[in-house]
């Protein structure tokens, strides 16, 4: 394993994001203070609670996973899709450095800053609703779990994106409405039986209902399935970018 | 000398049916300069980004220090440096910054004083806390060689290293080139500029279609190949040359100054001999004369139509 070039491609990715903290820091702190002020405090007023959780706190870890979804995939995504666009991929290429360590350095620095970015966002919470973490040991496994996940989906977007507007799209059309119709805002139970049914399609829901259960112990599906959901998801995005580093696919063409 | 590099019948075929590399084979030797010429699209980009791990061949093996590309890459790469035809590097990034990077992509710990001594040895320790979208266009080229060198690389392939650079950083990079030499880098390059490789290297390689043409010591090649001319300037001007004189390949000049005589100088019999006793008949006055061979452009041109 080649560890220095782990830690090289590692604190490269984290350099670029302490080299812009503010900016990466203040948009989504800044959305999510939104989101609290519009769906927490003016249209939460109205709902007194969801399953005896005042729903000031009950939207806290969807918006949590929202921010780590989105910032995982758009960081990893970019993250290498920059060296492919200035061409200074080829120095990593030619590198001995194998599949599993470039991903490893490139994932990680993308779950690193979505979880940083989604503690901020916790710490923000606490601000404005009283939240209670039932369980803090699972509740950062889910969010490790969940960046890591979405981080390899993200460099795997980067991967196939061959300009700005296929890097974009994917996101966009793809993982923001799963995002929004996984539960981020509202329980899969308010939902009518055939919706119900239709929502536990959506594999994001797993990942916001596993999430929510470490806050609240309150879960749309059995908290096995979710961890479960999340490692398969986990396990078939590594075996991707395997193959694709292995085939040169879009990279060694 | 131990081949360092060696390359065995490799080809390269694209999907669209384009054939970049035909059955080259070639072996180099530990410590040589060897450039690698060839027109656009000859092939000479494809073969570097085989050797160096960017383009899976369709056939053929290389071995490098005895380590195969593709079964033993690590060691293999290991071994080598490159430094790309097109300038690609981070904008935002500062110079020493870059060398660190790329030290760690290579698996080694840092080493400052190693780092210190590689960028004042490219004149470049003033510029090391710049971001490289600052610095000129040489500068940015020195950045990328320091790149390619931070892991100590025993070869090192500069794929037209001195593309678009004016004259003096070009003789700037061909001193960068003979102090890596000097350390016992093996340096593979690649040029348009025939002068270059004239100047630079030990053996000189022509690709064309894909195909290595020849691979010979630049002596050699230059001996081989090479035509000599004879120029014969004339105390008065002569306004038609005898046809006896014309018969033997004598051309005059159109100021009527001066003759000229092409001839091989590996031949067995080059003329000169008949050509001095005939002038020396007709009372020809020969006021001076020079020769000279002809260069590696002409050796290169005639080569590449040959194969055209």
């Amino acid at each position: 394993m080649n560890w220095p070039a782990i830690k090289a491609i590692y604190w490269h990715e984290m350099s670029r994001f302490f080299r812009t903290i503010w900016q990466s820091l203040a948009s989504p702190v800044l959305s999510t203070v939104l989101y609290f002020v519009v769906f927490g405090a003016a249209i939460g007023g109205r709902i007194q609670s969801v399953e005896g959780v005042p729903y000031g706190a009950f939207i806290v870890p969807g918006l949590m996973m929202l921010t780590v979804l989105q910032q995982s995939v758009a960081n990893a995504s970019f993250g290498i899709f920059f060296p492919k666009f200035s061409g200074t991929i080829y120095e990593i290429l030619v590198s001995p450095s194998g599949w599993f360590e470039v991903t490893l350095g490139f994932v990680g620095a993308a779950a690193t800053k979505a979880i940083m970015i989604a503690l901020v966002i916790l710490l923000t919470s606490f601000w404005f609703n009283g939240v209670h973490i039932a369980h803090p040991f699972w509740m950062l496994a889910f969010l490790v779990l969940t960046a890591v996940s979405f981080a390899l989906l993200g460099f795997i977007i980067g991967l196939w994106a061959k300009n700005f507007e296929q890097l974009q799209i994917v996101p966009l059309m793809v993982i923001t409405p799963l995002v929004f119709l996984g539960g981020a805002f509202y329980s899969a139970s308010m939902l009518p039986p055939f919706w119900e049914g239709v929502a536990k399609l959506n594999p994001v829901l797993y990942l916001i209902s596993g999430f929510r259960w470490s806050f609240f112990g309150l879960a749309d599906v059995p908290v096995g399935v979710s961890l479960v959901a999340v490692s398969v998801m986990l396990v078939a995005c590594l075996a991707i970018i395997r193959l694709i580093f292995l085939t040169g696919w879009r990279l060694r063409e | 000398m131990a081949a360092i590099l060696e390359v065995d019948h490799l080809s390269k075929r694209y999907g669209s049916g384009t054939s970049a590399l035909n059955d080259v084979s070639l072996d180099i030797n530990e410590g040589e300069i060897v450039a690698l010429l060839g027109p656009n699209g000859a092939g000479k980009t494809t073969l570097i980004s085989i050797i160096c791990g960017l383009v899976v061949p369709t056939s053929g093996t290389v071995r490098v220090g005895g380590h195969d590309i593709r079964t033993d890459w690590r060691a293999a790469r290991k071994m080598i440096g490159l430094v790309p035809q097109e300038i690609a590097l981070e904008p935002f990034e500062k110079v020493i910054d870059c060398v660190r990077y790329t030290r760690g992509l290579y698996g080694l710990p840092p080493d400052e004083a190693y780092v210190e001594q590689l960028l004042r040895s490219l004149a470049l320790w003033d510029k090391r806390e710049a971001r490289t979208r600052e610095l000129s266009g040489g500068m940015k080229r020195r950045v990328l060689i320091a790149k390619a060198l931070s892991h100590r690389p025993k070869v090192l392939f500069l794929d037209e290293p001195t593309a678009g650079v004016d004259v003096t950083l070009r003789r700037e990079m061909w001193t960068v080139v003979r102090e890596l030499r000097a350390q016992g880098v093996t340096i593979i390059l690649t040029t348009h500029y025939l002068e270059e490789a004239e100047d630079m290297a030990d053996r000189i390689g022509v690709i064309n279609h894909g195909q290595l043409l020849l691979m010979r010591p630049k002596s050699e090649l230059m001996g081989e190949f090479g035509k000599k001319r004879l120029v014969l300037d004339l105390y008065e001007p002569m306004a038609t040359l005898p046809a006896e004189l014309a018969e033997r390949g004598l051309v005059l000049a159109p100021d009527g100054m001066s003759m000229i005589y092409d001839y091989d100088s590996h031949a067995d019999r080059t003329g000169i001999t008949r050509l001095m006793a005939e002038l020396a008949d007709k009372g020809v006055a020969v006021r001076d004369f020079a020769t000279s061979q002809s260069s590696l452009e002409d050796i290169f041109m005639s080569l590449v139509e040959e194969d055209a």
